[in-house]
């Protein structure tokens, strides 16, 4: 629907730059509204939001007789789970921790998998190439809609965290990992640089999910293609043999945005993160221009 | 509305023009990660590339300029690399102690528990200091952090991944780290964990005697400052330490970087250096700690489960002699007759244990299965005048375990511990 009317705004010639910027704004936001509708975006943000109330109420129910979180009075488990009980603010980097390896970035393969695929294999890319809008633009839409797919996915892990914890558990002054104190405003702060850099950290699998897109017709295989790929590297990244090609590897400094809670915060690793995330983004993103302005489009 | 992709199928028809002109843009991704690589590749290179120009200076200058360093204020992060050659000693410490006390004793956040984990791997810590009253050292996990803080008469240890604390006040932790590691009992347990490159510098000058070459041996950067390269060597054959390099700063005499490399060459059996240091005086809410509602904190008083194998750093790193009477006769048999062979860096400890029983996998039911295997892989059958016996290799500490009930340890070669049984016998 949305797409028919992007067609139809394209058939307005635009000259001017100033009005061929609203239009692409016109269509980034027809862009993600599509994608936002869909059922199965609403149905992957439904799931990312439902982890953090299960982790809330399963560390609220073991607590609640007693002991401490995790097995044999805490250490274990996925990070940041002891301090839940503390503060109800740990649940977002708690839930953040448990969703990053995989349930964030599967949903952001599937959103990029299907972003150019999807519409070839629905047969609707050729209309959306009938605006004179030309496919460049069109691409870093697609890619500017998945961004922002991203940040909302990760901010909806991160809403959902910070109501259950705030439900379930107490809030106040923050203890920072390495033992000092911040308000909770700060902590708060924190807290939202976090899901900003968690985010971020996405862009460069992101790049990735559009070039698959646009090498294939089939919405189905991109994704899954995607997920495969995103699943190989993360066992890549666990094999201690590989130890000199790691450093390389896209998820592996994902969990760097826990170095936000030092004090004082060290950046190293997330300065890296962020600089290798550029890297993939800036290759597999003009690949998949590469390829997209190259190819025909027959669907 | 079969998806066809491929701009193969219909591609017969272009001209070659548009091929190539199609090629031509798949170069962009691939200049991008070139240059990417290529940066990579070439900016430690140039960032290290060059030692400073610095006036000469002799070795008994640099000395004196480490002992007169004055600095008491620093922070920074520091990097440390152990390689002794063994495959974990965390765990090994682990297996010990749960064989020897029955299970896990005390807290997780207990410091001569947690410092251990410092004697085997590559760690990122983070030293703060300002005075002799301020001071913590914090070791970066993945997602946490342990942290040692000593604020005047208090000491606290938190442990973010089990949200535990451990705490101690003055006189009991100066005399638990001052008894274990040896060290000055008026400095608590952060002075007693030498994690910094100068309290390891101050170990090996220590050492120092008419064994030992001391030069000066050229000039490097580290962590971003100029500095003169100490090298501390060996003059007597047989030690498994080939040589150890301390990098001093230039202006203010601080030990920014240590290395310790082993006689039979490769990589660095103990790399510890500056990676980032700052002289300004820290933030003072590094120094104070106050344990979070619901965590749990262990006292001093509470955890006294000492075991034989978990020492503190102290004796697990610096003192040659120290790794291999506690890490190898971990065993955890009191009452051994110890006599010293020879002296300097190549001094062999003759243990003699009362119960002649050889390796403790012989018959004593007090070590763990998996540490029998271990000692057992880790062992070399050998045979002299002495007898027969094992002997038990790590890069730095070698031992021999005669049938006889005789241990002979020190940080030399194989070959040198055998003549030393040999002379005994």
């Amino acid at each position: 629907m949305s797409r028919a009317d992007a067609a139809v705004a394209g058939e307005e010639r635009a000259p001017s730059p100033r009005r061929s910027l609203l239009w692409s704004l016109g269509i980034l936001r027809s862009e993600l509204t599509t994608t936002l509708r869909r059922w199965r975006t609403l149905a992957l943000l439904g799931v990312l939001a439902a982890v953090p109330v299960l982790i809330g109420i399963a560390v609220r129910i073991e607590t609640g007789h007693g002991s401490s979180p995790g097995p044999d009075g805490g250490g274990g488990g996925p990070a940041f789970l002891s301090q839940v009980t503390n503060n109800g603010l740990f649940l977002v980097f708690a839930a953040l921790a448990v969703t990053l390896p995989v349930f964030l970035p599967m949903a952001v393969g599937v959103v990029a998998g299907d972003s150019v695929a999807g519409e070839a294999s629905a047969g609707t890319l050729r209309y959306l190439l009938v605006a004179p809008a030309g496919r460049t633009r069109l691409l870093l839409t697609k890619y500017a809609s998945v961004l922002v797919f991203c940040l909302v996915a990760t901010l909806v892990v991160a809403l959902s965290a910070l109501a259950v914890g705030a439900l379930l558990f107490p809030l106040g002054e923050v203890t920072t990992i390495s033992g000092t104190r911040i308000g909770f405003g700060e902590g708060l702060l924190r807290a939202g640089l976090i899901a900003v850099v968690v985010a971020a950290s996405l862009t460069g699998f992101a790049a990735i999910g559009l070039f698959v897109s646009t090498l294939t017709g089939s919405g189905i295989a991109a994704m899954a293609a995607t997920v495969g790929l995103l699943i190989t590297v993360q066992i890549m990244d666990g094999i201690p043999q590989l130890s000199a090609l790691r450093p390389y590897l896209f998820p592996h400094y994902w969990m760097s945005y826990a170095d936000l809670l030092r004090a004082p915060v060290y950046w190293d690793e997330v300065v890296r993160n962020l600089g290798l995330q550029g890297v993939y983004a800036a290759v597999f993103g003009s690949a998949a221009w590469a390829r997209f302005t190259t190819k025909d489009i027959t669907a | 509305m079969a998806p066809n992709d491929s701009a193969g199928t219909s591609g017969g028809t272009t001209g070659t023009a548009a091929g190539r002109r199609k090629a031509a843009r798949y170069i962009v991704p691939v200049a991008v990660a070139g240059v990417a690589a290529a940066t990579i590749g070439l900016v430690p290179a140039l960032a290290s590339s060059g030692d400073p120009d610095l006036p000469k200076i002799s070795a008994q200058k640099l000395i004196e300029k480490i002992a007169a360093s004055d600095t008491e204020q620093l922070s920074g992060t520091v990097k440390i690399s152990t390689d002794l050659g063994i495959p974990s000693l965390g765990g090994l410490a682990e297996s010990f102690a749960s064989g020897a006390a029955g299970g896990k004793g005390g807290s997780g956040a207990d410091p001569q528990e947690r410092m251990t984990e410092l004697a085997s791997g590559t760690h990122t810590l983070r030293v703060a200091a300002d005075g002799p009253d301020k001071q913590r050292v914090s070791i970066l996990d993945d997602a946490a952090e342990y942290s040692l803080i000593r604020n005047g008469d208090q000491v606290w240890a938190y442990d973010s991944k089990s949200d535990e604390a451990y705490h101690a006040t003055e006189d009991r932790a100066g005399e638990d780290a001052g008894r274990e590691a040896g060290k000055k009992s008026a400095h608590p347990v952060p002075e007693g964990v030498p994690t910094t490159p100068k309290a390891l510098a101050e170990q090996v000058l220590k050492a120092a005697g008419p064994t030992t070459s001391v030069t000066v041996d050229g000039t490097a950067q580290v962590a971003g400052r100029d500095a003169y390269k100490l090298v501390v060597k060996p003059k007597q054959s047989g030690s498994t330490i080939g040589s150890a390099t301390i990098a001093v700063d230039a202006e203010n005499g601080v030990p920014l970087k240590f290395t310790l490399l082993p006689s039979a060459g490769g990589k660095a059996i103990v790399d510890a250096g500056f990676t980032k240091v700052d002289f300004s005086k820290p933030d003072a809410s590094s120094f104070t700690f106050t344990p979070p509602k619901g965590t749990s904190v262990t006292e001093a008083d509470d955890a006294k489960a000492q075991h034989g194998a978990d020492k503190g750093l102290g004796d697990l790193i610096p003192g040659a002699e120290g790794l291999g009477a506690e890490g190898l006769g971990a065993g955890g048999q009191g009452g051994k007759d110890t006599k010293v062979i020879g002296e300097g860096w190549s001094a062999i400890a003759e243990i003699t244990t009362p119960g002649a029983a050889g390796l403790p996998s012989k018959a004593s039911g007090d070590v763990p299965a998996e540490a029998q295997q271990f000692l057992g892989a880790l062992g070399d059958k050998v045979s002299g005048k002495f007898g027969s016996g094992t002997v038990l290799k790590t890069r730095l500490i070698n031992a021999l375990v005669t049938e006889n009930g005789k241990v002979y340890v020190g940080a030399v070669t194989k070959d040198a511990l055998v003549e030393a049984a040999n002379d005994a016998s």
